[in-house]
């Protein structure tokens, strides 16, 4: 690992750093929403319980979901320039996409829900927000699915 | 895994939870930009002490982790320019953050004292305090600091 840092073709700094940046911005989106709807789970008063609500679903909209697309496509670019063709593979490589992928269709069922979740509050000042409620342990896994991944880039597991 | 892979893990995953509470910070700054509501404002203060834990452990993980990276690694020494680049940016961050974490919290702290006080009407003053634009310029300059150091880990310059 320390060699092939060292080695590493200045070619494939910037797309890296596109990649790195989306997942960090990404997991901070993440953080941002849990702990959000992990408030509003906790109100029963109207407003507050809209507030934190709405604030789960934006982070999740205008952050975490940028911060995937971001993440995505320097993944893409840097392996194109890795060369990497999908027949030999590694392992780290697997476990990202598999990551990325299946955590991009939890996250827009997240953003789905927690989208949901706020127009039934809004309209009805409702005292709990069950679609909220079911999109927090969904932000919570992709958060764990996403250190993970950050554990499989760096670790490089074969 | 090797003791390298796992400290090179560890200061990595502390650089996510470093940059994740920035982006925390970011959003919670801008999603109270136009309110002067006490309880609004006094609304995120749990929020922000999970943001000023994540900062804590952030930095204070890529800073020990990385100088002994420095030193367990061949090919990096603790006085290659672009680690000592690194720790300069990461004393400046470190000196900003805690100008920028004062000028916010004493904003947080009034609106509880408002808020407990039974003052829930809009306040102008209050929300002058929130939106000062020293508080809000230093948090981007930090931001600014963050970014070079990204920049500074993948690109290695002076390598």
């Amino acid at each position: 690992m320390t060699v092939l840092a060292a080695i590493r073709p200045t070619g494939w700094d910037f797309p890296l750093f596109l990649h790195v940046l989306g997942a960090m911005v990404l997991v901070g989106g993440l953080v941002t929403a849990v702990g959000m709807q992990a408030s509003a789970w906790m109100r029963r008063e109207p407003g507050e319980l809209l507030a934190y609500s709405r604030g789960g679903f934006w982070a999740l909209l205008t952050v975490a979901l940028p911060g995937w697309v971001l993440m995505r496509v320097g993944a893409e670019w840097i392996r194109s320039k890795e060369g990497w063709t999908g027949d030999n593979d590694p392992t780290w490589l697997g476990i990202g996409y598999i990551l990325a992928d299946a955590g991009f269709v939890v996250l827009l069922v997240t953003i789905l829900l927690a989208g949901l979740g706020v127009r039934r509050v809004r309209k009805q000042g409702a005292t709990a927000n069950l679609l909220g409620r079911i999109a927090t342990p969904l932000a919570t896994i992709l958060l764990i699915a996403y250190l993970v991944a950050v554990w499989a880039m760096t670790a490089k597991p074969d | 895994m090797s003791v390298h892979d796992w400290l090179l893990f560890l200061h990595v995953l502390a650089a996510f939870f470093l940059v994740g509470a920035e982006v925390l910070f970011t959003f919670l700054i801008l999603w109270l930009w136009r309110t002067d509501l006490p309880a609004d404002i006094a609304r995120v203060s749990g929020l922000s002490k999970i943001g000023s834990a994540l900062v804590g452990i952030g930095a204070g993980g890529t800073l020990l982790f990385g100088v002994i990276l420095a030193f367990e690694a061949d090919s990096y020494a603790i006085w290659d320019l672009w680690i000592i680049f690194a720790l300069v940016l990461w004393a400046a961050f470190a000196a900003l953050g805690q100008r920028v974490g004062t000028s916010y919290d004493a904003a947080g702290a009034r609106a509880r004292q408002l808020v407990g006080e039974g003052r829930t009407e809009p306040n102008p003053e209050l929300g002058a305090m929130f939106r000062s634009s020293r508080a809000f310029t230093l948090h981007l300059v930090s931001l600014g600091i963050v970014a070079l150091l990204l920049l500074d880990m993948m690109f290695k310059p002076w390598a």
